[in-house]
């Protein structure tokens, strides 16, 4: 056993700690078609002080640290590319504090989106945050660190936009706080009226420090909840509906859904609207302010509202969407990826144009959905192909697939969304050269030995 | 089963199955108790593959990962991929693949040997296995019932206080049934689920054998394991016979008035055991019978019924106890769990639970606070002396 081991092993408990093969290769890979690569060891500390420690350890012995919450963002970012040791942080699973009055929640640094939901309803039905629709095992910090989209973002906009608050232990070991937590007791905002320095830790996929506690925004949960759904045959006329929808100020949530199954809707875009109340008035009102909205496109013939039977309306409301997941069994080849771009959402024609186009060239089965992002500004688009597992075949070409469709959306003027190692190579080629530079210096204060999950957001 | 190398890869690791469905806690007790995603049924799934793809080599870790896995079938719930039905029959053709190659952990072979050897997991000697018996009737043909009470049953000391509490209830209750006594042999439930095919069919040829001779034609058990195998994976040896768990009968025979209960005044919550509920959907007769006992409140645990939280002993468990030594350690976590609902019984329809539960209790200094008493114990405290 190594000296490292044993070192960590009294940092957490030698419980805590794994060098076995079993571990390093699981850990090793994320369900994504990123290569593998194993860390030496695998950690689950439990405190903020076990992080700093084995952060304070890894610096004297320059080892890198890569901080892994469910490691679902499936693009490669908890994949260890120079070994090390990996941490899951999923043993920091509490919820520190609901502040009803003030609206916001105090997380550890690995508790799952599922704590926080089944926390909610059971203590504070009347409260809700913005739930992803990965699966409910991914980590709320992490989706934070990656800019997720949830149920909220069409209000709200990125996940991270509804941060309150971090606790860092930053790639030197040192502690600090983020936000009116650096000076007051309360977590009610991630910066104003001081100098929001959140940015130095979302989106940086734990190459600047290891983020041990969050504070995130809590929002009303209505007490009822509907699903709509709209269909066109027409992409181009995508933009404005969605765009028309997200400024009525009403709907929870617009995602424009397009894939060839189920058959009967093959060709069709399926925008997905969901409307909430707090009475069957307030309901009423906004499903007539979404079909008045629309009416156009009726009149038109370009589009319609489809009933939804009751029974389909349980998983078009369900937190998070299991059929999301379902996808990677479609082919029964046990996996997907996603490109999906941040990209203003005039561009959603042609985005379906090179979906389509990619699909057909690589012999893909396909979908997209796009999520509207604060009310319009942009949205999330995702090229989604199945591969299987099994065939090396599909992989290469669902990989092949998405670098070119991850090409096709910064052309077009998007930026990626949790870029993997490679997509953040193509994004620093493109940035304006000073933006890089101060990147790299910010990145090297705070990570001087260049440990913290080393590989991602590297220009050189 | 021996589809599972060509469909294992279909896992996407996604986690779902960590969960019950509301998502409040961990809900694979092998991923509860370690916490390391090896130990999670997609974790588990994956290595296999590994195994299988020569990317991973054969090691005890690996074995010990795979037989952590207590075949609870909470994954089979919460998975959402249509494979879901499959996923324990996968953990168990992969078993039967490492006990083929004779790789397995040193506790999963001492069980093998023991079963092999002695008809009982426990090492314990054939002639004592009707040593609680204490006079109840050998099984004749014509009667009614088999009653067949199982390795623990008859040999574990909590455990038999459920058998002669019931075979003492369908004696008042005038049911005519008999027990094999020391012909009773291992019903192959944990030997199914550990993988040990040849075995396993050794047994099940030789109790649908005896049970045929003797012209059973219904038998009730005391455990949900052996229900569930007989139940389930019996018909191959040729067995057509009517398989009960004690809990329907005793839930008839109230119902019917037969037998007939008075004042117990008791809080008592139930654990759902994973072979009687996720495996065959008997949720309804055992609350029945509780909630028939006058003075009993029946409080639910928050997870419970397809949702409930394994006690840790299935695939053997009970006795090799993989997962024990920790305070995260299904058998421990439960127990406070149950405690936290207020009651001051945990009432349990499964042997294994019984005694994976009577240790958990004394290990969390419970046993002045929580009693683990089976449902027929409790039936038997609440008989009506008219
Ligand atoms: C079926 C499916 C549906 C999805 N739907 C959505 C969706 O609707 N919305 C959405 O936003 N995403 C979605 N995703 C993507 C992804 O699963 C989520 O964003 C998820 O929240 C990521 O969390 P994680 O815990 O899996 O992150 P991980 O992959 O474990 O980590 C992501 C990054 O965060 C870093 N990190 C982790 N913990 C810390 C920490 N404590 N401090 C610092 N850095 C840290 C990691 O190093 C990594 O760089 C989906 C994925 C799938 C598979
Ligand atoms: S078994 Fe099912 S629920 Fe569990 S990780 Fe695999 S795909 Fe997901
Ligand atoms: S059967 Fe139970 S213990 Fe085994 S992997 Fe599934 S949930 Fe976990």
């Amino acid at each position: 056993m190594s000296d490292i081991h044993e070192d960590l092993a009294r940092i957490v408990g030698k419980n805590w700690v794994s060098s076995q093969k079993e571990e390093r290769y699981l850990y090793g890979r994320d369900p994504g078609l990123m290569p593998p690569h194993e860390p030496e060891y695998v950690v689950m500390p439990k405190t903020t002080e076990e992080v700093q420690e084995i952060v304070k350890l890894a610096n004297r012995e320059k080892v890198p640290v890569v901080p892994k919450g469910a490691g679902l963002s499936l693009t490669g970012l908890v994949i260890p590319q120079r070994g090390g040791i990996l941490l899951d942080m999923k043993r920091m699973d509490k919820i520190l504090e609901v502040n009803d009055k003030a609206g916001y929640v105090i997380v550890e640094g690995g508790t799952t989106h599922a704590t926080l939901k089944s926390h909610l309803m059971k203590h504070y039905p009347h409260l809700r945050h913005s739930m992803p629709d990965s699966p409910p095992i991914a980590t709320i910090v992490a989706n934070a660190v990656i800019h997720g989209q949830g149920r909220l973002t069409q209000q709200h906009g990125f996940n991270s936009d509804m941060v309150s608050g971090l606790e860092v232990v930053l790639g030197t070991g040192e502690l600090c706080r983020i936000g009116s937590c650096a000076v007051s007791q309360y977590w009610f905002s991630k910066g104003p009226p001081m100098p929001d320095l959140t940015g130095l830790f979302l989106g940086w996929f734990g190459t600047t420090g290891v983020i041990t506690k969050l504070g995130m925004k809590l929002y009303p949960c209505k007490k009822i909840r509907d699903a709509m759904m709209f269909l066109t045959d027409r992409a181009d006329l995508v933009p404005d509906i969605m765009r028309k929808l997200g400024r009525t100020e009403m709907m929870e949530d617009i995602v424009s859904s397009f894939a060839p199954l189920p058959l009967r809707l093959k060709g069709n875009f399926n925008i997905l609207i969901i409307i909430t109340g707090d009475s069957e008035e307030e309901v009423e009102f906004k499903r007539k302010m979404a079909w008045d909205t629309l009416w156009e496109y009726f009149e038109s013939r370009d589009g319609g509202f489809l009933s939804v039977p009751p029974d389909m309306k349980p998983a078009l409301l369900a937190m998070p969407s299991k059929d999301t997941t379902r996808f990677a069994d479609t082919s029964k080849g046990g996996g997907f990826e996603y490109s999906g771009p941040i990209t203003p959402i005039e561009k959603y024609p042609e985005f379906i144009a090179k979906l389509e186009e990619l699909a057909s060239k690589y012999k893909l089965f396909y979908a997209s959905s796009a999520r509207v992002i604060d009310g319009g500004h942009s949205m999330m688009f995702s090229f989604s192909y199945t591969f299987n597992r099994a065939d090396p075949d599909s992989m290469v070409r669902v990989k092949t697939a998405l670098d070119e469709a991850a090409e096709f959306a910064l052309e077009q003027g998007g930026v990626i969304w949790k870029p993997n190692i490679d997509e953040q190579k193509m994004v620093m080629e493109r940035m304006d050269p000073n933006t890089l530079k101060l990147m790299m210096k910010l990145k090297e204060l705070l990570d001087p030995n260049g440990i913290m999950n080393p590989g991602n957001w590297e220009a050189k | 089963m021996q589809q599972y190398a060509s469909q294992i890869h279909r896992c996407f690791r996604c986690g779902y199955c960590k969960f019950p469905t509301d998502y409040s806690s961990f809900n694979c007790p092998s991923y509860r108790r370690f916490r390391f995603d090896s130990y999670s049924t997609g974790g588990r799934l994956w290595l296999i593959y590994a195994w299988l793809k020569g990317e991973v080599e054969w090691s005890e870790h690996l074995a010990d990962i795979l037989y952590a896995c207590t075949t609870c079938k909470n994954c089979t719930e919460q998975c959402p991929m249509k494979f879901a039905g499959d996923i324990v029959d996968w953990i168990v053709g992969a078993r039967s693949d490492m006990v083929e190659k004779g790789k397995i952990p040193p506790r999963v072979a001492r069980f093998f040997e023991a079963v092999h050897g002695y008809g009982n997991p426990l090492k314990l000697l054939r002639s004592d296995r009707d040593a609680w018996a204490d006079g109840t009737k050998r099984y004749e043909p014509g009667d009614e019932y088999l009653f067949y009470v199982g390795c623990l049953g008859s040999y574990d000391e909590n455990a038999q206080k459920m058998s002669k509490s019931l075979a003492e209830l369908l004696n008042k209750a005038g049911v005519s049934f008999g027990i094999l006594g020391s012909e009773e042999e291992c019903c192959g439930n944990e030997i199914y689920m550990l993988g040990e095919m040849g075995l396993f069919q050794v047994l099940a040829e030789k109790n649908t054998q005896q049970f045929k001779e003797l012209g059973v034609k219904k038998i009730v058990t005391l455990s949900p394991h052996a229900y569930n195998v007989m139940r389930n994976n019996y018909s191959a040896a040729g067995a057509n016979f009517q398989v009960y768990h004690y809990t329907q009968l005793l839930s008839d025979l109230i119902k019917k008035n037969k037998i007939k209960l008075s004042q117990n005044k008791a809080k008592v919550t139930y654990q759902d055991p994973c072979f009687l509920g996720r495996y065959n959907k008997i949720y309804d007769e055992p609350r029945q019978i509780l909630q028939s006992i006058p003075g009993i409140e029946l409080i639910e645990m928050e997870r419970n019924r397809q949702d409930a939280f394994c006690c840790g002993g299935g695939s053997g468990n009970f006795v090799m106890d993989l997962l024990a030594g920790s305070e995260d350690s299904p058998g421990r976590v439960r127990v406070r769990e149950a405690y936290e609902t207020g009651a001051d019984t945990l009432a349990v329809a499964c042997p294994s639970c019984l005694t994976i539960f009577t240790d958990a209790v004394k290990t969390e200094d419970l046993d002045e606070k929580l009693t683990v008493k089976g449902i027929s114990q409790i039936v038997m405290e609440s008989l009506s002396s008219k």
